[in-house]
């Protein structure tokens, strides 16, 4: 008896704990839902704890989703990634891509340049004409004249930190970034690239400034010609599944 | 007296694998073991496909797919990772294709390897496959499983080996854990009790393999001590609680549709589901039969109660602990109190309540570091394929403030739970319990 009076007297807590406080709104949103993303690919204000996240708000929605399903299944390795979208199907990882696509968000001022002449010189010329000798085709070419992406995959170069790209850099020198996914065309490139190039590209795209009217357009607007886009197999994996 | 002597002692023999005939379930009916190859081609074919519906339903139910199937990789095909006190298992691929898969398998070898334990070629398997909860499965369950699997679309992809260490590797071994620990047999209805109970105790203890996380390991990784009395998931710092605990998961004191509610979604009123249980809720348990969820509450429910366990001493408030909760709670109202409110009442359908959460309180807190540090997000099911997420603060918080914070929610609102440590959350870091 004692026992079933106990019992009831903690279900009569239970549900005065219930009913007794009102609970939180929760909006019936995808930037709700997102919340989990944006403490720490959040707006500018939230950027300042840690200067390494990419900013992924406006970027090409084929090029999110594969990310997405990259860091999922640890072909991109970041665990944190990993373990945030465990489980997590395709479908919902896709209407995540699709939201952050289509945000349009100040970018962040740009960081200081602390490059020497030569080094702004080296980043310019690889980025605009790249080195045919090498094989390394400019940065323009895929990520578009304005280095703003290209629908559906290539991701925007400007409004990224500095130490983000050149960690994106290391990656593809020790193949973390796709690995076991080849053809891998920025991994081939950023092989060929020295470590005072490289530093030196992150250090220039990470000190443009982007226009408002770059920042608001409606989406990247060039697309890649074919021979380059079969370099790359970040690019050739369709949405809509592994095959 | 007599009886449990009795029950040991056939046991015993079980486990000695004396008793080598399979024991045929009463509810398997006649003739399945042959297949229907005497009825004509239409019937034969409609049979055939009611069969392998059956078999999708049951893998399903057993979530064959949550082992044999890579994060992002092709179904059934294996390659997933388990991480074990002995090693590391890559599981095997189960679709049919032949050199790679279980192609060249018939619905006997696959009857042996569930009900016995064995390989096609007769070879012991390592028990991280449940053949010590699969043995329950009757032999329709087994065949309809089987010819389910036999109509998947081939894969062909060849796993990496198992890497087991020195002395685990030695297969000979096994026949000696076999022989303490394996008893073999097909679930036994017990007669005292409801349908609905024995096919609830058939799916929770057979297929569901619930034991193979909510038992605790010994070292040699067999499930030992108090049936489902709860224990840490090999090679990962989550722990899955007792169901029979009342401070822990035990359902005894719930409504049957309140557990009906949290096995098919995930949540309900009086709990939610976090890290492996969620993904064992969107990848299985959502898509039980409303009579199985049923059938498995009523079983679940049931469980006998165990008394109280040792809950480590909630700290007495003195000063000192006073401080220490007023810096939680600060860092509770900057980074938790959107969402899980400011007297931890949380938002129904969105973000648990931590308030009255046996989960928070649990005598080891790994599962709450592990969701602080590493966020996540509620199992998507049909009826819910947008689920709310919990951030990430690994990168945001330090251990510290973890271990404050953390405190402090295991000490709010009628909580009483021990005060965490730093050292305990960068230990979660590192990967480590």
């Amino acid at each position: 008896m004692i026992r079933v009076v106990l019992i009831a007297f903690l279900l009569f807590t239970d549900h005065a704990i219930a009913t007794g406080v009102s609970p939180a709104d929760v909006p019936d949103t995808m930037a709700e839902r997102v919340k989990a993303c944006t403490a720490c690919h959040g707006k500018e204000d939230k950027q300042g704890r840690d200067a390494y996240y990419p900013r992924i708000a406006g970027k090409p929605e084929g090029y999110l989703f594969n990310q997405l399903r990259n860091f999922r299944d640890e072909r991109r390795h970041y665990r944190p990634m990993a373990l945030l979208l465990e489980g997590l199907p395709d479908q919902y990882l896709r209407d995540m891509a699709a939201y952050f696509a289509s945000l349009k968000q100040a970018f962040p001022p740009p960081e200081p340049l602390k490059s020497s002449p030569d080094e702004v010189e080296l980043a310019r010329r690889l980025i605009t004409q790249g080195d045919p000798g090498r094989k390394i085709p400019a940065c323009t070419e895929c990520h578009g004249k304005d280095l703003m992406g290209t629908e559906p995959f290539i991701p925007g170069l400007l409004g990224l930190p500095r130490v983000y790209i050149i960690a994106q850099f290391g990656n593809w020198q020790n193949g973390g970034a796709m690995r076991g996914e080849t053809p891998d065309c920025m991994s081939e490139i950023a092989k060929q690239l020295t470590t005072n190039e490289a530093s030196a590209i992150a250090a220039w795209l990470a000190a443009q400034p982007v226009s408002e009217a770059l920042s608001t357009r409606a989406s990247p607007a060039a697309t890649l010609p074919g021979k380059l886009a079969e370099r790359c197999s970040s690019i050739v994996l369709q949405p809509g599944g592994l095959q | 007296m007599k009886l449990i002597l009795l029950a040991a002692a056939l046991a015993g023999l079980i486990g000695l694998g004396i008793f080598m005939v399979p024991v045929s379930s009463s509810s398997v009916p006649a003739g399945v073991e042959s297949p229907p190859a005497k009825t004509d081609g239409i019937t034969g074919r409609q049979a055939q496909q009611q069969q392998q519906a059956r078999g999708a339903y049951l893998a399903q139910a057993g979530n064959c797919m949550g082992c044999h199937t890579a994060q992002g990789g092709r179904p059934y095909a294996g390659g997933h990772v388990l991480d074990t006190s002995i090693g590391t298992f890559i599981t095997p691929n189960i679709t049919p294709d032949p050199e790679t898969g279980i192609g060249l398998w018939n619905e006997g070898n696959f009857w042996r390897a569930l009900h016995d334990g064995k390989a096609r070629d007769g070879s012991p398997l390592y028990p991280a496959f449940p053949y010590t909860e699969y043995t329950k499965i009757t032999r329709e369950d087994s065949d309809a499983i089987f010819a389910y699997l036999q109509s998947l679309p081939p894969a062909q992809q060849r796993n990496r080996p198992n890497q087991i260490r020195f002395p685990f590797n030695l297969r000979p071994l096994i026949y000696i854990w076999r022989a303490i620990y394996f008893e073999q047999g097909v679930y036994r209805a017990d007669n005292a009790k409801s349908d609905e109970w024995n096919r609830g105790a058939y799916l929770v203890q057979g297929l569901g393999h619930c034991n193979a996380c909510h038992t605790a390991r010994n070292p040699f990784g067999a499930s030992q001590g108090e049936l489902f009395g709860g224990g840490q998931l090999m090679g990962s710092n989550w722990y899955a609680p007792s169901l029979t605990s009342l401070q822990e998961a035990s359902t005894s004191d719930w409504a049957v549709e309140d557990i009906v509610e949290l096995l098919r979604t995930g949540s309900s009123s009086r709990a939610i589901t976090t890290g492996p249980m969620a993904d064992v809720i969107s990848q299985s348990l959502q898509y039980l039969t409303k009579e199985d969820a049923y059938a498995m509450a009523t079983y679940l429910k049931s469980l006998p109660e165990t008394g109280p366990r040792s809950r480590g001493i909630a700290p007495a408030l003195t000063e000192e602990v006073d401080t220490l909760l007023r810096q939680g709670g600060e860092i509770y109202e900057t980074h938790c109190q959107d969402c899980h409110g400011n007297l931890g009442q949380g938002a129904p359908g969105a973000y648990p309540a931590l308030a009255g959460n046996r989960g928070i309180t649990l005598a080891s807190p790994i599962n709450a570091i592990r969701s602080i540090l590493n966020g996540g997000y509620a199992p998507v099911i049909a009826s819910n394929p947008r689920p709310y997420g919990m951030p990430p603060f690994a990168q945001i918080l330090r251990d510290e403030e973890v271990a404050l914070v953390l405190s402090y929610i295991r000490n709010a609102w009628g909580n009483r739970g021990t005060l965490v440590t730093a050292a305990q959350v960068d230990r979660s870091r590192k990967g480590a319990q």
